[in-house]
């Protein structure tokens, strides 16, 4: 038996690896152009782990998708910066030439996407599709390559031999999830982008997978930006969450205050949603209503209409992200108040907790 | 009364969202109004005018003469009404046929599946054509219903087992097991959950069933099997043929009239396949 | 007086080319009016086609699915027919449970047209709204002439419900009706399926791999832990929440990650002897859970599958250690 180590910020450097600045990212639909990521600014650390939280439609995978450049045709990136750091040298992401970009890919910042695992050639084996990827972003040592591929299978608890010479349907969903993680790491990047990395494993292969990457953030040194709806998947491996809704990031804040001292309505809503297995069984309250439309959001802030905190200049100014704590920061404009209704209620549960 | 007319318009609308099919569209109405209103304002030109054999187009005759010096443009109107009654005709017995023997084969499964599906195969591996020429020699297809029903029984097998194949996989759909679970009957879960769900697959098949019907009939009267008495455009190519006007340069006008008056109302037929899925689909219908 | 569902040693297996998968096995499970019983576990160990059974929508392979005390099997016509509104089924996918060429209206007035219940699409439009009213829908006008794909996933799910209620059931199965929603909605339609139970007497099945839920939901009732087609633990979920006793159902609670930073971190993980996870075409002799068992005991577990058996506390386990243990076997 095991027991999971109560993580501690010493792994984490003062040096920042990816700053986000006002990023705005439109989809043009039929209807409209549907604004999927508004405004989101962010700065991450070097051998951080930061989760974005929030339900269908926040704009969580879009952003991974911005930082990486990959996203469809239809969307376009209408305003921010994102730029990134390494050793001391920083390059602006969004002004990448093609071959820049080729090199950024997977050498600097690999990213696994949502349901990746059933992605793979299903006619080549393991082995063959690792080489296409290392060559396609400029690795030619073969020799290199595959020591450095058996090694990593090896640190993702797979057996490797037998998973270099698998085809993709002889390893099961857990298996080549963690094919991918040895892949995303190959070669050496600073900075790993997952978007549901344990949606649609099993329980047990869930939990397989997670110790996987709590040994390798251990082991190697990378920081890592979670995208989730499952809000215990970032409660298990994050430093920092980032909620998102509507597009907008509303709250930042440590993990632990995320959890236990969420100062953002929605972030209270959500985090009230949601049953856990420990402890006796509290009542859960849902949040009324639904997403609003990113053709035509709400005007103001776009959460006022199924917020219980909500007043009269709710519906005039989107609200900006503000420092509300150490490392804690709020988009909204009553967090006042909302602080101090929670504050009684947090510090029992506090209490009982510690 | 109300609600018919607005889901005309709707309809009409939503055919114009695709240009292509739109266009495909226009083209069938025009043959449509061609074939069977035309023919009651411009009369067939029976009259020979040996001055006139085989002229060029002209103001007078559009589309030239043919080798009697009869109008081509007269014949092509009067032409369509065969071909076109022929390929509504078939394509409708075809698609009724197969839809029946696909849905029972889907949905019965077992020994009926097989089978039927043994029946289609059989009559799959039957050449079609040779098959035709025979029955062409034993029975007598000088009416335009009995060549419709036969060209309808003999293209079924294909178009079944595309229907069968779709059904099977709409029987699987959370929706239709609710429906069972709900006790609403196998006529209901054929008509209104599955078939509406396969509408836009079936005026498809219909489409494609309708091409086939009108390819297959104009071989026939062109190579003269089908005793066919009137004008229609399969008959102007056969008697170009058998008047040798293949091998006069100055008949091109005369053959041109019919073969473009087919491969345009095929290629109508085809195009206006396109927006079907503009009409049937939902979700496209209500914009979102 | 007997339950209202009753599954007597059912099994179902379905042949993939030569081989056969025993997707449920010789599973035995009573459920009591107004109860809830919670079938949880993993994908492929047949809890969905337990449960599929359950409503009569797939025939067993083998055993009895007894509804009020009857083989439904072998029940007439008449007493089938009634049968067959009693037990209804919700589905996961809030996508393809509606039929996409339907309005609301159309969807609901369905049933109640074929039944009798109303006599015209005009009458029935009153019946539909009031439906609406019950599952949340409100103002039901909104909503009666509107097409799925213009519904959100939650609304989606209370229409699919509606539509179960139009039948007057007595017993729903719930295949993970609310997995696909997104979170902060599960929970209403987790409490209007609840106020079902104290308004109506309703039973439910209620299916899900998300033992979180689970305990949420069926805090009252039961939870049957499946594995491989098997029930290996049942008994009142608080007990099974808090004192787990079969080894898989153990090792399942502890690996679920929860949405509390320290009680997540700080947990004891049960490390399993092997992560393969068998396929259902080549189940392990004996117990299947074996391979992978921490109280494997070669002799006793690799030869014959254990039974049900109860251990106190009302609950039940399947393990031939355990069993031991408490002098049963």
């Amino acid at each position: 038996m095991q027991s999971g180590s109560r993580l501690g910020s010493d792994h984490i450097r003062d040096e920042t690896t990816l700053a986000v600045r006002d990023l705005w990212v439109t989809y043009q639909a039929r209807r409209g152009a549907v604004k999927a990521v508004r405004g989101v600014s962010f700065d991450i650390r070097l051998g951080e782990t930061i989760a974005f939280i929030g339900e269908s439609g926040c704009g969580k995978t879009t952003l991974g998708l911005a930082l990486i450049r990959l996203l469809p045709k239809t969307a376009t990136i209408a305003r921010g910066g994102v730029t990134y750091a390494r050793n001391g040298v920083d390059a602006d992401v969004l002004a990448m030439d093609p071959n820049a970009l080729r090199e950024f890919r997977w050498k600097e910042c690999a990213m696994i996407f949502q349901g990746a695992q059933n992605a793979f050639n299903p006619v080549l084996r393991i082995r063959d599709q690792v080489w296409d990827t290392a060559r396609a972003h400029g690795e030619s040592d073969s020799q290199r390559i595959r020591t450095r591929m058996l090694e990593l299978f090896r640190l993702v608890s797979l057996d490797p031999e037998r998973a270099m010479n698998a085809y993709p349907h002889e390893l099961s969903g857990g298996m080549r999830q963690r094919v991918l993680l040895a892949l995303g790491l190959l070669l050496d990047p600073q900075l790993i982008i997952l978007d549901e990395p344990t949606t649609a494993l099993d329980i047990l292969t869930q939990r397989s997978v997670i110790e996987v990457l709590r040994n390798l953030r251990q082991q190697l040194d990378f920081s890592l930006i979670l995208i989730s709806h499952d809000l215990s998947l970032a409660a298990e491996l994050t430093d920092r969450v980032g909620t998102m809704y509507a597009g907008a990031l509303v709250e930042v804040a440590d993990v632990m205050d995320t959890y236990y001292r969420p100062y953002h309505p929605y972030t209270i809503g959500l985090i009230r949603a949601v049953p856990t297995l420990s402890g006796a069984r509290r009542d859960l309250i849902s949040i009324p209503g639904s997403p609003p439309d990113l053709i035509e959001p709400p005007t103001g802030c776009s959460f006022h209409p199924r917020c219980p905190y909500a007043t009269a200049p709710c519906d005039k100014a989107q609200p900006g992200l503000e420092t509300v704590g150490l490392n804690h920061q709020v988009a909204c404009w009553n967090w006042q108040t909302v602080i101090a209704d929670q504050g009684a209620r947090l510090a029992t549960e506090a209490a009982r907790r510690d | 009364m109300v609600a018919f007319w607005h889901g005309l318009g709707t309809t009409l609308r939503l055919l114009t969202r695709n240009p292509v099919g739109f266009i495909g569209f226009l083209g069938v109405v025009f043959f449509i109004v061609l074939s069977f209103v035309v023919p009651h304002l411009v009369p067939l030109d029976r009259t020979t005018k040996i001055d006139q054999v085989y002229a060029a187009a002209s103001w007078q005759h559009p589309l030239g003469t043919d080798f009697s010096g009869r109008d081509v443009l007269s014949h092509v109107i009067h032409g369509g009404r065969d071909v076109l009654t022929i390929a509504f005709l078939a394509g409708a017995i075809s698609t009724l046929i197969a839809v029946t023997l696909g849905s029972l084969s889907a949905l019965a499964g077992g020994t009926v599946d097989s089978a039927i599906m043994g029946l289609a195969d059989i009559v799959l591996t039957i050449p079609q054509f040779p098959l035709l020429i025979v029955l062409a020699g034993l029975l007598r297809f000088n009416s335009v219903v009995i060549l419709a029903v036969i060209l309808g029984l003999l293209s079924w097998p294909s178009l079944t087992r595309a229907i069968r194949a779709q059904v099977l996989s709409l029987r699987e759909r959370d929706f239709v097991e609710a429906a069972r679970a709900l006790d609403l009957g196998t006529r209901h879960i054929i008509l209104r959950e599955i078939m509406p769900n396969m509408a836009s697959y079936l005026v498809v098949s219909l489409i494609f069933a309708m091409t086939a019907a009108v390819y297959a009939q104009v071989g026939l009267v062109f190579l003269g099997l089908v005793p066919l008495s009137g004008t229609n455009w399969g008959v102007m190519l056969q008697l170009a043929w058998t008047k040798g006007a293949i091998f006069y340069p100055k008949a091109l006008w005369y053959i041109m009239g019919p073969v473009l008056a087919i491969a345009l109302f095929q290629l109508a037929l085809v195009f206006a396949s396109r927006s079907l899925e503009e009409v049937f689909n939902p979700r496209l219908r209500t914009g979102v | 007086m007997a339950p209202i569902m009753q599954l007597v040693n059912l099994s179902r297996s379905f042949k993939v080319g030569r081989a056969t998968v025993h997707a449920v096995d010789d599973v035995t499970l009573s459920i009591h009016e107004g109860e809830v019983v919670c079938l949880v576990g993993e994908s492929g160990c047949g809890k969905t086609t337990t449960g599929k059974m359950a409503v009569g929508l797939l025939r067993p392979s083998s055993g009895e699915v007894r509804f009020r005390g009857q083989d439904i099997w072998k029940m007439n016509t008449r007493d089938f027919r009634v049968y067959r509104q009693a037990a209804q089924i919700i589905h996961q996918d809030p996508y393809s449970s509606l039929n996409p060429t339907q309005t609301v209206a159309d969807i609901i007035s369905a049933p109640l047209l074929r039944h009798g219940a109303a006599r015209s699409r005009h009458a029935a439009r009153d019946q539909v709204a009031e439906l609406l009213h019950r599952v949340d829908m409100t103002p039901p006008d909104d909503y009666l002439d509107k097409y799925p794909h213009q519904l959100s996933g939650g609304q989606r799910q209370r229409v699919s419900v509606a539509r179960a209620l139009t039948v007057n059931p007595s017993f729903i199965m719930a295949d993970e009706a609310v997995s696909m929603l997104d979170v902060s909605i599960r929970v209403s339609l987790l409490k209007m399926l609840g106020r079902f139970r104290s308004e109506m007497g309703m039973t439910y099945l209620f299916i899900t791999h998300d033992l979180a839920v689970a305990k949420f939901f069926a805090w009252d009732g039961r939870i049957a832990v499946m594995y491989l087609g098997r029930v290996v633990e049942i008994g009142p979920t608080a007990r099974l929440i808090g004192h787990p006793q079969h080894p898989y159902t153990q090792a399942l609670l502890s690996a679920l990650p929860e949405a509390d930073p320290v009680a997540t971190r700080q947990k004891e993980r049960v490390q399993l002897r092997s992560m393969d996870v068998p396929s259902l075409m080549n189940i392990p002799r004996g117990c299947s859970f074996h391979p992978r068992c921490l109280l494997f005991e070669p002799g006793l577990c690799d030869v014959a599958a254990p039974q049900l058996v109860d251990i106190g506390h009302a609950t039940e386990v399947a393990c031939h250690v355990l069993a031991r243990q408490h002098g049963l076997q």
